[in-house]
């Protein structure tokens, strides 16, 4: 199914912590409706959460006159949310939380958001756009292991198909 | 959109054994905008608590913030030398905390009378 031919929602969230809330419980009713179990959509739910809350204080630096746009892509087999904001994207990739250090203040009790989306979905990605805007692409799958089992497949035959 | 604000009740309960357990019950959601209910509690304990029981079954909605607000609360305890036990997490939030590491600093008990008992007498 191409981008044109899935089913999309759009939302416009001020930059108001606390509005992550509403992407996430689009996004929760959404995937209830397209049959993804409770544990995926709770791990659906931080991430959205996450993203948005990045897009709010980093991306747009908590200006409630800019808004954070949040697309939701629907085909048959996964659901797709990109995160927009007006800034140029996060730098580097998200390092896992070391405890110790965070216990021992080597650094910052907080910084796990990236973290998290990326533990959680099955696909994540960080276009960054200094001129047009920034957005986190993530996907959940409604059958992760059978696609899963399709690239291992692809991959041992060299990617040719019989 | 107003975040549910973070309330928290303090008890003083007893372990099976007799020793004092400080418990803080947090309802509402824990984020950014919980300091106040996480570290300005923690900070009005009295002093000499040495068991804290942190009861998260009033809680729907925790975000990075919010854990990073837990984190601090377990650095200050640990400061003090204060023991730190959890219970009453939903499951996908069980995940979370196993996730960031946080199982390594205390331990995430599946109800009350379990987390009670895991205090040393």
């Amino acid at each position: 199914m191409d981008d044109e031919t899935k089913k999309k929602i759009e939302l416009q969230l001020p930059s108001r912590l606390g509005f992550e809330k509403v992407a996430m419980n689009t996004a929760a009713s959404v995937a209830r409706m397209m049959g993804f179990g409770e544990e995926r959509i709770e791990d659906l739910k931080t991430a959205i959460a996450e993203a948005c809350i990045n897009a709010m204080e980093h991306g747009n630096k908590l200006d409630e006159t800019l808004a954070v746009g949040v697309v939701l892509s629907m085909d048959a087999d996964s659901l797709e949310v990109k995160v927009h904001d007006t800034g140029s994207g996060p730098e580097g990739h998200a390092a896992a939380p070391d405890i110790d250090r965070k216990m021992h203040e080597e650094e910052g009790a907080r910084g796990m958001g990236m973290f998290l989306i990326e533990s959680l979905v099955d696909e994540v990605e960080w276009v960054s756009s200094p001129c047009t805007g920034s957005y986190a692409r993530m996907v959940i799958r409604l059958h992760p292991n059978e696609e899963a089992e399709a690239i291992v497949i692809k991959r041992s035959d060299g990617g040719k198909r019989g | 959109m107003a975040e549910k604000v973070t309330q928290v009740r303090v008890e003083e309960v007893e372990s099976s054994t007799g020793v004092p357990i400080t418990v803080l019950r947090y309802t509402g959601d824990i984020t950014s905008a919980s300091k106040a209910a996480v570290l300005g509690t923690y900070q009005g304990l009295a002093l000499g608590t040495k068991r804290i029981l942190l009861d998260f079954s009033g809680v729907d909605y925790l975000n990075s913030s919010g854990i990073a607000l837990v984190i601090q609360l377990m650095i200050a305890a640990s400061k003090s030398g204060q023991l730190v036990q959890t219970f009453g997490l939903k499951p996908h939030f069980i995940k979370v905390f196993t996730m960031v590491g946080i199982t390594k600093y205390t331990t995430l008990h599946p109800d009350e009378p379990t987390a009670r008992a895991a205090f040393p007498a």
